[in-house]
């Protein structure tokens, strides 16, 4: 387990785009934690004398203000937490019930397995969006039951995988060898089963944030995830786009930063698919 | 071959019945009703609104008449839009979501297949990363971002083409939503198609091929191409239910008359028939399209026939 680590460490390391990627994704994390303390301006406060004025570092506002005075250096990156924040959130959930009921499904076989894919099938035969509209419509727009319902419908792929997975593992020769050497099911499942499960499970985790964290930023921009006065990088951009032809740094700069951290994410993401060898799904 | 067409072709009438049946009673379920934003209404007058749609009635009946009209080919009235029937907004709209969608997809794969063909075939080249790299950033970066930013530079600075607008569907007005909205399916099929490419090309079959001395560009588009296509094939229902929800912000950032606001708006006000009517639209959309991507993988694939 250990040699399987480091050498997964060694390749990611000889992916100069990944690990160029881990380097800025880092950057743009630290810089949103360590916003407050870095410029002192208040996300929402209102400076009427500095109203969508541009970008200067001899400014206050490092990146400008929008229309109503708001400081954009300081919204972006509150934005930029709450969308992290929710990604990570979401996708653990998505992990938790996805791989539970992948590997269930996977172990189980037979009808039980038939009829829980099934299931899969059709909710994944329907966009997305319906499914988030509904829950959002019906629970209200807050924040709380946004990632839960984007996490409930996050979790399908995860379950896919975990239970083909799952399904191959369990024919392999080294399992039929540990049964027949007399191991038990438990340290079949343990030793053998979730080693094997956990790079797949490492690697669509990772990429899983980054898709999370469109799709909440999709829904803050239709105006159903996040409301005013709280940012996310998604209504920031709803924002700058009705104002892209007098002050284009409204959009630019959130626009810009949710850019660069679904690409690093997704890059990462492909550079850890290649480091553990999981074939693409 | 006709016969299991035929077969899939019933089951997507009780997939599509379930489907109307959860909608309805989910947003009848959703607090509030389609007459609540109106604060100003008295209560008697509410409820006359209420019996003339019907409303006051048990959701069972309700159920019934609306199943009912559906089956005559009506969608009934909207709450929100009150002069007008779901079927009249649905068909003033669709043509333009339509035409969006139609050309996106194909700009989508007949760029991306060719695209991904070329970096397979130039596997581990500038190439081929260069390739990849665009590919990455395509389905990385949202619509979202991609169009507003399309806007600024070709709009907005370099006065190419228009930032917003229909006109009847010119092809100005229609470029840059086109691209934003073709732009993540693109990139998709472009890394499907190489990654596939790469493993039909190390097929015994392929050796054989160049071995019978054939001319590489026969062996690439007669025999290797066609089995690649299949992931391409069994992607093409997700990149419709992609480019579906991309035109809902496509459509209005860049102000199009389609009916992508129609969902979000609808879902908002309650305004029941209209999302009823919408899911049913996309719904039979996708089911359909299903079904031509079950004959289309029957044809890149002879083993699939029975």
């Amino acid at each position: 387990m250990r040699g399987f680590v480091e050498d997964a460490a060694r390749r990611l390391k000889s992916n100069p785009a990944a690990v160029a990627a881990l380097y800025l994704m880092s950057a743009i994390i630290a810089l949103a934690l360590l916003a407050p303390w870095i410029n002192p301006n208040s996300a929402e406060t209102l400076d009427w004398a500095h109203a969508a004025a541009r970008p200067g570092m001899q400014s206050a506002h490092w990146f400008g203000t929008d229309r109503l005075g708001r400081d954009l250096f300081v919204r972006t990156l509150a934005g930029t937490r709450i969308s992290i924040a929710i990604g990570l959130l979401a996708s653990l959930i998505s992990l938790a019930v996805g791989v539970s009921y992948g590997a269930i499904a996977g172990y189980l076989g037979g009808r039980a397995d038939q009829v829980m894919m099934r299931l899969i099938e059709i909710l994944s035969g329907l966009p997305l969006i319906f499914f988030v509209i509904f829950l959002t419509v019906i629970f209200g727009r807050s924040q709380y039951l946004l990632f839960l319902s984007i996490g409930a419908v996050g979790w399908l792929t995860m379950a896919r995988i975990v239970r083909g997975q799952t399904l191959s593992i369990r024919q392999r020769e080294y399992i039929e060898a540990a049964i027949a050497s007399g191991a038990s099911t438990r340290r079949i499942l343990a030793k053998h089963v979730i080693p094997n499960l956990m790079g797949p499970v490492v690697v669509y985790a990772t990429l899983m944030v980054p898709q999370i964290i469109l799709f909440e930023s999709f829904f803050s921009f239709l105006g159903l995830g996040i409301q005013e006065p709280g940012a996310s990088l998604g209504t920031l951009i709803a924002e700058g786009v009705g104002e892209m032809e007098t002050a284009p740094w409204i959009l630019l700069v959130p626009g810009g930063f949710l850019a660069a951290l679904l690409l690093c994410l997704n890059i990462f993401g492909d550079g850890l698919r290649d480091a553990l060898d999981v074939k693409e799904a | 071959m006709i016969r299991y067409f035929f077969l899939r072709l019933t089951a997507a009438v009780p997939t599509l019945l379930i489907i109307v049946t959860a909608t309805f009673f989910l947003i009848h379920a959703a607090p509030g009703g389609p007459f609540d934003q109106e604060q100003t209404l008295a209560p008697e007058i509410k409820a006359n609104l209420q019996r003339s749609y019907g409303l006051d009635q048990p959701i069972w009946i309700q159920y019934g008449r609306y199943l009912k009209s559906l089956a005559h080919g009506d969608f009934g009235p909207s709450f929100k839009y009150k002069d007008f029937t779901v079927t009249e907004l649905i068909a003033q709209g669709f043509p333009v979501t339509f035409t969006l969608g139609v050309i996106a997809i194909a700009l989508a794969l007949s760029i991306g297949i060719p695209l991904g063909t070329f970096a397979a075939l130039h596997h581990n080249t500038a190439a081929d990363y260069v390739t990849m790299s665009f590919a990455v950033m395509g389905i990385a970066i949202p619509t979202f971002v991609v169009l507003p930013f399309l806007g600024l530079l070709f709009g907005v600075y370099l006065h190419w083409l228009p930032v917003a607008g229909w006109e009847a569907g010119s092809m100005k007005h229609l470029a840059l939503p086109v691209i934003a909205l073709a732009l993540p399916p693109l990139a998709y099929i472009a890394r499907l198609t190489r990654g596939s490419m790469l493993e039909i090309m190390r097929a015994h079959f392929i050796r054989t091929a160049f071995a019978k001395g054939l001319p590489a560009h026969t062996v690439i588009f007669r025999h290797a191409l066609r089995p690649a296509l299949m992931p391409v094939a069994s992607y093409l229902v997700p990149a419709v239910a992609s480019i579906m929800t991309g035109s809902l912000v496509v459509e209005s950032i860049a102000g199009l008359p389609g009916i992508g606001r129609y969902l979000v708006q609808g879902a908002l006000n309650r305004d029941y028939t209209l999302v009823l009517g919408m899911v049913i639209i996309y719904s039979t959309l996708l089911i359909g399209l299903g079904l031509l991507v079950d004959l289309l993988y029957a044809w890149l694939d002879p083993r699939v026939r029975h």
